[in-house]
């Protein structure tokens, strides 16, 4: 429980953090909060050379909307995300999300930067980004870019972001007229990784009909995965308990988990029909009551 | 009189150990700090089972601020390769030739700090040579299995045969019974996890040649003895200290290999050493619990009328016989498991196995494998019932051993003290509306949803022991007191039971209080340190309050007794004239002339009979005259998710029946505690290893301790049955929540399934295991 030893940088801004990544290379990791990070290096099982801690690093922890786009800054708490007016009302998805992740000990310190960038398919937020289509913005030493997230996910703990970039800051477009999101978590006690996690998005049209549809998983791929037959089944369609069920098996069918203590493969893909049954039905009721 | 309020029995005083607690200002084993204090960290096996080729520490002595690395050879050479278990079978402290479990220790570094400690362990290289391990404690008995333990003259994995009751008569009425049926139950393993972990501080002082140690320990004094009895130092200069102990639950009553290492090298490098392990090292290398593989059948009239019960069982051990059961119980009491019921016949037979996993065997917050008694005789009547298409509350009412039975003698051999079965369950069915739910169950059935009611009836056995019967290690198993009252009116109470949580502080100035009649406040009680304390063989098993607790009661009465004599003489009246009455002594006719036990103390000091001996003071070292036996009626109620297999347990009402109730508000808690600990082997935690024996529970990342979260809200009430022969008719509870909440959980959940064929399910029942269950039966979502 006593991790190797290593050495800490604390970065003042995002130009001193690019420039301590460029020169540790690939021994550099990022602390933001560390929720993830610092249990792996007490198991040995990450032995970073350098901390580079980005915590004090002005201006990464911000909540706004603006220009149609919710930007939620990479050093942003789950608690804060939690308990933020805005995200309840507006993005209860998001709330959702925020509200099941590990315990509030942890929450009070872990960020959703992280949460994305760590790459794991067991975080959950990337299937609510998914879901919703955000987009994640990169500083690197060559300036910003914007990473759809649908090509941010690459791999287990592998994304997008090059070893010399930090997740600034994730951008969710705004929420259209009778749109309902929800996400739903299956797990073996209070702060566990998820058995299966889905995270459901839906839009109606002026007809009740689905305008726009975003099914993400968690837990059930090498890799956040989006279900997208399950969302192609749904476009345009009327809800029903029929039509949800469909997507839903879609969606387990999509997924492909491994065998572990959180069940046998065949439990995991019912527990992704499950949730995502009930993150339809219950984005659904939102969308409605938008 | 005096104006401070007594708060005796039945008060529910807030515990005095609380203040301290709730501001941090416990002193735990972690937080002794010596000067010049070194740190001990250890080397563990990736293996369950190799031959060692070679241990080579000098990378890790190259190591600044690396002092000395210890290994098996050396340790040889003092002698101390191997210690003593309590259960007389032999373990390893460090290993010479071969590991026999994963994660067992292997060497042990010291280091000037904790941290170039835990560096220098991966430093060690150690080359083994694997050999195959021995897993499951069946194929672990066929011939030609790889032998766990060849140190041993017999070449066998098998370590014992034990059995109770009467064969013949029990086969007998087996061969002619109208209804026989038989069931297959696995308790698995799992661990006590308290949350501080085990640790010792040792220091040796070379100028008064006494060795020191503060330890995570259940059983201070028979420590000490094993300790002096392993090294050869004498009693009288080993002085072992339990400070705060952050909960013990039965896995701090054994010694671990730690302990010795450290006490070696802080008598070989004369510095003090620290050792504590971190959390994986608890969970992975610590006494186990329970790990029973029950074969139960029972011999029933048609009626439903329980004839005999016939078990047979093997005890999964790992590779060292080191749990803490009274000598001459290698399977401790499971022969309780005639529980409740009156029964003409029973026989109960035990295999103890070596397998190539961690010891123990411990009783995890259960009196020696009660847990494992009650949850067969709670699950098998279930079974019986089932067959018989009875009801489960009319099946145990008809088996009921009844009031006027008691003392009870049970078929295999124990003597119930007292208890009234029927009352307490009628009570609870009657509180949680049994009959309603049952018609809720069958609507909710008609639409398809699955609810079940369990119920769990369990008798416990508890507060080991009587001496003609009860020993560890040969040392009887009586516990102690002792009194001092202050000139003042206040006094010192020291016990042989070591407190982990259960409030001694507090219930054991209570008992002093109500016999004295001195204000609770003005007690303290003081426990855990061997050189004041009067020798006691410690808590664990619900032992506390029926034994020290006892032993607590009779000094208190010994010292009322002289203070009698003194009352007076100070009323000027003979002995006899008085009665102790309201908290005073009092002259028989005239209330009104008496002598409180504040006055009576200061005259104990200041003005007391000629021919009396001056102070107030007293010892009992209690040998219980039998065992005492807790009971309680549980009901749970259960609904089941179809979509993921989740158990939800919607109501949860257990009525617990512990005799006299010295601290009503500690009984509930320890009631609160100990169900949830009974839920979460039934529900969540299990210890896995895979096919190589890895452990794959190895941190809380899949060891499932349940939180608050998890924990359904408990509802409690009681029945109160004093034990005949308990000097205050208290039977001890602590233990009672944890045995007899598993069997109701179970049984609700199989109860929700049993119109669609399904009669048993072993525990945990995880989501998984029961979403495959509903799916095998076509009713999964």
């Amino acid at each position: 429980m006593i991790p190797a030893p290593f050495s800490y940088r604390r970065a003042a801004s995002i130009e001193e953090a690019i420039a301590l990544l460029q020169q540790y290379g690939g021994d550099a990791k990022i602390l933001s909060g560390g929720q993830s990070l610092i249990p792996m290096m007490k198991f040995r099982l990450a032995e970073p050379a350098v901390i580079v801690d980005i915590n004090g690093v002005p201006g990464l922890d911000t909540i706004e909307e603006h220009n149609g786009l919710l930007a939620i800054g990479g050093l942003v708490r789950e608690t804060t995300l939690e308990r933020s007016p805005l995200i309840r009302q507006q993005y209860p998805i998001i709330a959702d999300t925020a509200e099941v992740i590990a315990d509030p000990l942890v929450r009070n310190l872990a960020t959703v930067g992280g949460n994305l960038a760590h790459g794991d398919p067991a975080n959950d937020h990337p299937a609510t980004m998914l879901a919703l289509r955000a987009e994640v913005v990169a500083r690197g030493p060559s300036g910003e870019r914007v990473i759809p997230i649908d090509e941010f996910f690459v791999d287990t703990f592998t994304t997008a972001l090059a070893p010399d970039e930090i997740l600034t800051e994730i951008r969710v477009p705004a929420p259209p007229p009778h749109c309902g999101g929800a996400y739903m978590k299956f797990e073996r006690k209070v702060g566990d990784y998820a058995v299966a996690a889905a995270a459901a998005f839906l839009a109606l049209d002026e007809a009740g009909k689905i305008a726009r549809a975003g099914i993400g998983l968690t837990n059930v791929y090498h890799k956040p995965l989006r279900a997208e037959a399950a969302e192609r089944a749904l476009l345009g369609q009327a809800p029903s308990d029929e039509l949800f069920r469909a997507a839903a098996e879609l969606a387990a069918q999509a997924a492909d988990p491994t065998s572990d203590l959180r069940g046998p493969a065949e439990y995991k893909r019912a527990v992704a029909r499950t949730m995502t049954l009930r993150a339809l039905q219950k984005a659904l009721s939102r969308a409605r009551a938008a | 009189m005096t104006t401070t309020p007594i708060r005796g029995l039945g008060h529910p005083v807030k515990r005095k150990e609380d203040p301290r607690f709730i501001r941090g200002k416990g002193t735990y084993v972690d937080d002794i700090k010596l000067p010049g204090m070194l740190y001990l960290d250890i080397v563990r096996s990736p293996y369950a089972h190799a031959r060692i080729k070679r241990i080579d520490p000098s990378k890790a002595l190259a190591m600044p601020g690396v002092v000395d690395v210890i290994t098996g050879a050396e340790l040889e050479k003092a002698g101390l390769a191997w210690m003593p278990t309590l259960m007389s079978d032999r373990q390893m402290v460090l290993p010479t030739e071969r590991v026999v479990y994963y994660a067992q220790e292997v060497a042990a570094v010291v280091a000037t700090d904790r941290y170039t400690a835990a560096d220098a362990v991966l430093a060690v290289e150690v080359e083994y040579e694997p050999l195959t391990p021995v897993l499951d404690p069946f194929k672990a008995l066929e011939p030609g299995a790889p032998l766990v333990r060849p140190d041993r003259e017999q070449k066998t994995n098998h370590i014992w045969h034990w059995e109770a009751g009467d064969k013949e008569k029990t086969d007998r009425i087996f061969q002619e019974a109208e209804v026989v049926v038989s069931q297959d139950l696995y308790i698995p393993r799992i661990h006590v996890c308290s949350i501080e972990t085990c640790g010792c501080v040792v220091n040796y002082d070379r100028a008064t040649d006494k060795l020191t140690i503060w330890m995570t320990s259940q059983a201070p004094h028979a420590h000490r003895t094993v300790f002096s009895l392993v090294s050869g130092i004498p009693e009288h200069k080993i002085r072992i200290i339990s400070p705060d102990i952050g909960g013990g639950f039965g896995g701090k009553v054994p010694v671990y290999p730690g302990y010795v290492i450290a006490t070696y090298a802080a008598l070989k490098l004369g510095k003090p050493i620290k050792w504590i392990e971190d959390r994986s090292e608890n969970l992975q290398a610590d006494s186990f619990a329970r790990d029973y593989h029950i074969h139960a059948e029972l011999a029933a009239t048609r009626d439903g009328k329980i004839r005999a019960m016939r078990v047979h069982t093997v005890a999964d051990h790992g590779a060292f016989d080191a749990a803490a059961n009274p000598s001459k119980f290698p399977a401790g009491l499971f022969s309780v498991c005639t529980g409740s019921y009156d029964m003409e016949a029973a026989h109960v037979a035990v295999d103890g196995v070596y397998t190539n996993k961690p010891p123990g065997g411990v009783a995890y917050r259960c009196s020696f494998r009660v847990t494992e008694a009650v949850h067969t005789i709670e699950r098998m009547v279930d079974v019986l019932a089932d067959e018989l298409g009875m009801d489960p509350a009319e099946i145990r009412f008809k088996n009921f051993i009844r009031p006027e039975q008691f003392p009870y003698k049970s078929p295999t051999g124990w003597e119930y003290d007292s208890g009234n079965y029927p009352a307490t369950l009628q009570k609870a069915l009657d509180a949680i509306g049994y009959q309603e739910l049952r018609r809720e169950q069958a609507e909710r059935r008609a639409r398809g949803e699955l609810m079940g009611i369990g119920i769990s009836t369990f008798t416990e056995i508890v507060g080991a022991g009587p001496s003609h019967t009860f020993d560890i290690l040969g040392i009887k198993m009586f516990d102690s007191a002792e009194i001092r009252v202050h000139p003042t009116g206040s006094a010192i109470v020291r016990i042989g039971v070591q407190t982990q949580g259960q409030g001694h502080e507090t219930t054991f100035a209570q008992i002093v209080a109500e016999e004295l009649g001195l204000p609770v406040e003005n007690i303290l009680v003081e426990h855990g340190d061997t050189d004041t304390a009067p020798y006691g063989l410690g808590t664990y098993a619900s032992r506390s309050t029926p034994v020290a607790g006892a032993a607590t009661a009779v000094a208190a009465r010994k010292i009322r007794e002289k203070a009698r004599l003194i009352a007076a003489h100070l009323l000027e009246v003979s002995p006899d004239d008085l009665e102790w009455h309201d908290y005073a002594f009092r002259v028989k006719g005239s209330p009104d002339r008496f002598k409180t036990m504040q006055e009576i103390a200061f005259a104990a000091y200041t003005n007391f009979p000629q021919g009396l001996e001056g102070g107030l003071e007293a010892v009992c070292y209690y040998d219980p005259p039998n065992m005492t036996f807790p009971f309680g009626a549980y009901v749970c109620v259960v609904d089941i998710d179809r979509g993921t297999g989740l158990v939800k347990v919607r109501e949860f009402l257990a009525v617990d029946d512990c005799g006299t109730i010295i601290n009503p508000m500690i009984v509930e808690g320890q009631i609160h505690g100990g169900l949830t600990m009974g839920m979460a082997p039934a529900l969540l935690e299990e210890i896995v290893y895979d096919d190589n024996g890895t452990i794959l529970t190895g941190t809380f990342m899949d060891y499932l301790l349940p939180t608050a979260v998890e924990t359904p809200h408990w509802k409690t009430d009681k029945t109160v049955t004093p034990s005949p022969h308990h000097p205050l008719g208290a039977k001890g509870v602590g233990e009672s929540p944890t045995i007899g909440a598993p069997p109701a959980i179970v049984n609700a959940v199989v109860d929700a399934l049993s119109h669609l064929g399904v009669r048993h399910i072993d525990i945990p029942i995880t989501p998984a295991k029961l979403y495959q269950l509903l799916a095998e039966k076509g009713v999964a979502e």
